[in-house]
């Protein structure tokens, strides 16, 4: 009895006496899903133009966010190492395409998404090379990002908006825009459609297959450096921000592999669901379950729609 | 600088030869994890260790005019890395191996006493390895885990007027969900039961070291009134600026010695000020020795130290673990008149190393650390700490050397070296005599 | 030049059908089998056998178990370490509840605790497809990565978190714990391997593995013929988290003699599905291959600089072992995505017609 009351009674009481700690916990969840989202953009990028699974973003969050900083380090000033970065990523998009994608052309998925492995691998062992595996702190006063936080008084309490938070979700709800934007009314945006419906059919029209994944890739990559640079912020740069990307695998699957707002949406179900779980129910669990409750969320909801919220429908024929 | 180092390497590669163990050396192997996601506390510890060993290679040309044969192997903070590494090293005949990882310690731990080498764990590992009548080839001086909780409580009792102002009080406890984190449990929960405060754990697990703001939402609803963080890696520098992000008062929050570097306060800004943390070292590099570091290794390139990292926490911490080291071998050399001591001397130099004040000064480390005293039956010393702040650039001690609580940390390391015994029968008996001190 | 089929005859369909149907591979399997079971215990140096080919096999049995059930159902989990994971702990508990009973017994029956647990975390499977379950896949490895740690009655209660393995004797010799020697617990787990590779082999040879790959070709048509798929797949979860539970019991009591809940995290995962991949889906004789490349490819660069007399930092070498072995597997993916079994394959086809290949 005691435990059904702590299960289905406390927490909702909990939300009622503390409305203010309650906002305080949408909040998070939603800074954080939308930060999932942010990498899972990646993904489903990558995913819908070229059927790659691509486990390197993770790393490539990572890779993004140190060259920014290891450059500034050097002695760049921050808004050229900025673009610098940007020209690396582009760099990065090119070596890919050119070493691995295309020699592995109409291969198997699984062989794909295990190439990426290997450049998960490539990428970390260049990156330690050449920046050292000790945390950097994020660049962000020199790029202009807001420090400290709002504090607002509600509900009798108050609610801690952090500002860095804040300017993610923008830059994040910016980048979801342009990329709309880009997929709806621009020729190129028209091609990456075209790809992500039939490899062959956009070939017949005379889509270069090549010059799109480039595309996507340095899209994926700019997608990579603003995750980087809000997740640096948040703690800081070092190799252990890979394994928060791998938060963004049940985003992913939640919203659907080739679904841009089912990234956006699934972050957030995924984020907001995995802080109330934390918050009012993890501690009967001795804490911690935040680990495990996003992966649960995302089986629950497949068990219902197999292919994510918003993925395309599988259909299978003889 | 990496990439010139081994430019330089490729480029010497036909000059050098295989001088992996000369013959009139001391080989000291170096566990170390420079990659992966602890690697920010690993680097510091792992340049300290070495440049105090190289040091004394240019400076004095060994230790009793032995060279030392330094040897680096990278683990990762991965367990089957360490034993892989413990293994290839076996062989090479070292005379310690200091894993720095208490996963990695607690696989050694066994493999040791049949191996006979010493393993120095310091102030990590297995807490119970104290006793040195039950694991005579483990050391962990100069504090246990339980050691450092009951000095932190005893600070916080200090700051509330007494222990028996604690009746009634919340302690959080945040820590790294594995090994490390939950080992100081026991300890806390005894501590609870005895002075009345109420305990909340915030566990953390490796997944999620940069991603607490859960957690730390819990905090604020709990609101202890104190909290004490046991972290590792990425974790440090996550939680303190969750910390500050929930408007936890910093003087309030306590880390154990593994919470305290440099690196882990900086990110939080302004925020971070007023962190505290334990040490049993001391910070900065106005140290004859430190000096001597830098003139003879930094300073001529022999090592992976930026310079301005040269006398931070952590990479102290490391000098302080070589110290250990090389104090217990020039102990060993004397105790056994051998110049090239093995393994099995090395145990008795450890069994019988005392540092005093004076010996600090002599090593040009004066008031560096506090004396360390191992004896046969006591592996560890159960010596005091200190309580170290942030301001905002750099650590300033705030209190006095505090002791344990040896009447409450003793009955837990006789009862948990108990457990482990019983646990792993046979385990084998201590045949190892003890030695008078010097 | 050696390797030539002609003059051999068969003259039975069981002689047709024989998994090594020519003699001179019959020959080298049984080279091998000596060489593993004689001339390594009796040559090899300790860093060989515990650092080399007692990890080896470990995880080649763990390959195997994913491969039967990635390779051969086509069913991606990402899960192997917490499936591991299982088997180690059910081990230690068994272990320390019954003393008395022999150990090995213990090894071989937490393999069944690992079926269990993985038929539970396999019934998505008959909904979740492709990426999906690989996703889903990882919830099993983080709920039960928590579980490891949450729940101390599984490590007894131990303060630290960790199974430690006490010393047990199998015929009077140690074959856990810290007295045994190298050569013993290697030969155990040499011997646990082949006992098992032969079964998983005469698995896939039958009925069974004939319904594992029709379902892993195409689902529906395995269906329409009547194969019932929730059957199939959870069987497939049920051997595959076996091995991998058996090799997970191998790699704490007679490898590293310890073992956390971050020994089966999901890095180990990731390893083993590597050593699937770069092996070759669906072969056994690839999970070796796998297995060797990936364990011991590491192992090599980082004694190579020592060996060519390069002094190069320990952690140089580990970022280059990292390029290294990312460039090789991107690499063999472009050479021979069906992995290093096919490659195998291929010599063994050039080597029949050598020197005059037509």
């Amino acid at each position: 009895m005691d435990l059904l009351y702590q299960i289905f009674v406390d927490p909702f009481v909990q939300m009622g006496t503390a409305p203010d700690l309650l906002v305080q916990t949408l909040w998070e969840g939603l800074v954080s899903g939308v930060l999932y989202a942010l990498i899972a953009l990646g993904f489903v990028l990558i995913f819908k133009a070229s059927g790659v699974f691509n486990f390197a973003q993770g790393i490539m969050v990572v890779f993004a966010a140190l060259t920014l900083v290891g450059l500034y380090e050097k002695g760049v000033p921050a808004f050229l190492a900025l673009a610098l970065t940007i020209v690396v990523m582009l760099g990065l998009a090119v070596l890919v395409e050119r070493l691995m994608l295309r020699p592995l052309v109409n291969q198997p998925d699984i062989v794909l998404f295990m190439a990426t492995f290997g450049l998960t691998y490539v990428l970390i062992g260049l990156g330690e090379i050449i920046f050292g595996g000790d945390p950097k702190v994020m660049i962000a006063d020199q790029l202009y990002l807001p420090r400290g936080a709002i504090d607002v008084n509600m509900l009798g309490g108050f609610v801690s908006l952090q500002k860095i938070d804040i300017a993610a979700a923008i830059i994040a709800s910016l980048m979801v825009a342009g990329l709309a934007v880009v997929f709806q009314k621009t020729r190129i945006g028209r091609a990456l459609r075209a790809v992500a419906d039939s490899h062959k059919a956009a070939l017949s029209v005379g889509i270069s297959l090549e010059q799109i994944w480039v595309v996507v890739w340095f899209a994926a990559g700019i997608v990579a450096l603003a995750t980087g640079i809000m997740w640096g912020a948040r703690s800081n740069v070092s190799f252990a921000l890979e394994i928060v990307s791998l938060k963004a695998l049940p985003v992913l699957i939640l919203g659907g592999l080739t679904s841009i707002p089912g990234a956006i949406v699934g972050g957030i179900i995924i984020g907001v669901g995995e802080k109330l779980g934390e918050f009012y129910w993890g501690p009967l669990l001795g804490s911690g379950i935040e680990s495990w409750l996003a992966y649960v969320i995302a089986l629950i909801f497949l068990l219902f729609r197999p292919q994510g919220l918003f993925g395309e429908r599988i259909i299978e024929r003889i | 600088m990496r990439m010139k180092q081994l430019a330089l390497g490729v480029a010497l590669a036909g000059i050098m030869a295989a001088p992996a163990l000369a013959q009139n050396s001391i080989f000291v192997p170096l566990l170390t994890y420079r990659t992966g996601p602890f690697s920010n506390s690993g680097i510091p510890i792992a340049n300290g260790m070495h440049d105090y060993l190289a040091m004394l290679n240019e400076r004095d040309g060994g230790i009793g005019g032995v060279k030392l044969a330094i040897e680096e192997c990278e683990t990762g903070y991965k367990n089957e890395k360490g034993v892989e590494c413990y293994e290839a090293l076996k062989s090479k005949k070292p005379v310690v191996v200091n894993p720095y990882s208490t996963g990695i310690t607690l696989a050694l731990i066994p493999k040791a006493s049949v191996d006979h080498i010493p393993i120095l764990s310091m102030a990590y590992g297995l807490s119970a390895s104290a006793q040195g009548q039950d694991f005579p080839w483990i050391f962990n001086p100069p504090a246990t885990y339980w050691d450092g909780l009951s000095m932190i409580i005893k600070y916080i009792a200090d700051k509330e007027g007494g222990l028996a102002n604690l009746k009634g009080k919340t302690i959080g406890y945040i820590y790294f969900d594995g090994g490390y984190g939950l080992e100081p449990i026991p300890l806390l929960d005894q501590l609870a039961k005895d002075y009345g405060f109420t305990v909340k754990k915030y566990p953390v697990p490796p997944a999620d070291m940069q991603n607490q703001s859960g957690l730390w939402l819990n905090v604020r609803r709990d609101r202890p009134a104190w909290m004490i963080m046991w972290g590792w890696g990425a974790m440090n520098p996550t939680a303190v600026q969750e910390a500050a992000k929930i408007n936890y008062p910093m003087d309030h929050m306590i880390g154990v010695w593994w919470s305290g570097s440099e690196d882990d306060a900086r990110p939080a800004g302004a925020g971070g000020k007023g962190y505290l943390s334990l040490n049993f070292n001391s910070v900065g590099a106005n140290y004859p020795a430190i000096q001597d570091i830098q003139k003879y290794v930094i300073d001529k390139g022999n090592s992976q130290t930026a310079k301005d990292k040269v006398g931070d926490n952590f990479y102290n911490r490391g000098v302080m673990n070589s110290v250990i080291i090389a104090e217990a071998i020039r102990n060993a050399q004397q105790l056994t008149g051998k110049k090239e001591v093995n393994a099995e001397d090395l145990r008795r130099g450890f069994e019988t190393l005392k540092i005093t004040p004076e010996r600090w000064k002599e090593l040009g480390l004066e008031g560096f650390a506090g004396p360390v005293n191992v004896t046969c039956t006591d592996h560890n010393g159960h010596h005091a700490a200190y309580v170290q702040q942030w301001d905002g650039t750099k650590w300033v001690k705030v209190s006095d050397w505090i002791t344990p609580m040896k009447d409450k940390v003793q009955p837990l390391l006789d009862a948990a070296a108990q457990d482990y015994v019983t646990k792993n029968q046979p385990w084998p008996k201590r045949t190892e005599a003890c030695d008078k001190s010097s | 030049m050696f390797y030539r089929e002609a003059g051999q005859y068969k003259t039975s369909y069981a002689a047709d059908q024989a998994i090594f149907p020519v003699l001179q591979d019959r020959l080298g399997l049984i080279a091998i089998l000596i060489v593993a079971f004689v001339v390594i215990p009796l040559t090899g140096n300790e860093f060989l056998l515990q650092a080399v080919m007692i990890p080896f096999l470990v995880f080649t049995l763990a390959t195997i178990g994913l491969n039967l059930l990635t390779g051969y159902t086509g069913l991606l989990s990402l899960g192997t370490g917490a499936f591991m994971g299982v088997g180690a702990y059910a081990c230690y508990k068994l272990a320390t509840i019954f003393p008395q009973v022999n150990l090995l017994v213990w090894v071989v029956a937490s393999g069944f605790f690992a079926a269990g647990v993985g038929v539970l975390f396999g019934l998505p499977s008959l909904r979740i497809k492709g990426f999906y379950l690989a996703v889903a896949t990882l919830a099993a490895q983080f709920f039960l990565s928590w579980c490891f740690i949450r729940i101390p009655w599984l490590y007894n209660y131990n303060i630290s978190a960790s199974i430690e393995v006490p010393t047990r004797t199998l015929f009077g010799i140690p074959v856990t714990g810290p007295t045994a020697a190298p050569v013993t617990r290697y030969l155990v787990v040499l011997s646990i391997v082949v006992v098992m590779t032969w079964l998983a082999s005469n698995l896939v040879h039958g009925r069974i593995g004939r319904m594992w790959m029709a379902v892993r070709d195409m689902d529906i048509a395995a269906e329409l013929i009547g194969i019932k798929l929730y059957r199939t797949k959870l069987l497939a979860f049920a051997v595959s988290s076996f091995y991998c539970g058996v090799a997970g019991a191998m790699l704490a009591f007679l490898w590293l003699g310890a073992a956390e809940s971050e020994s089966f995290n999901i890095n180990q995962s990731f390893l083993v599905l590597f050593m699937v991949i770069i092996g070759g889906l669906g072969s056994l004789t690839g999970s070796f291959f796998g297995a060797l490349f990936i364990w011991g490819l590491p192992i090599v660069l980082r004694n190579a600089p020592g060996a060519f007399g390069l002094s190069i930092t320990a952690a140089t070498v580990e970022h280059i072992t990292f390029m290294v072995v990312g460039a090789l597997i991107v690499f063999f993916l472009i050479v021979e995505p069906n992995g290093l079994a096919r490659l195998w394959q291929i010599g063994k086809q050039k080597l029949r017609v050598w020197p005059f290949p037509y």
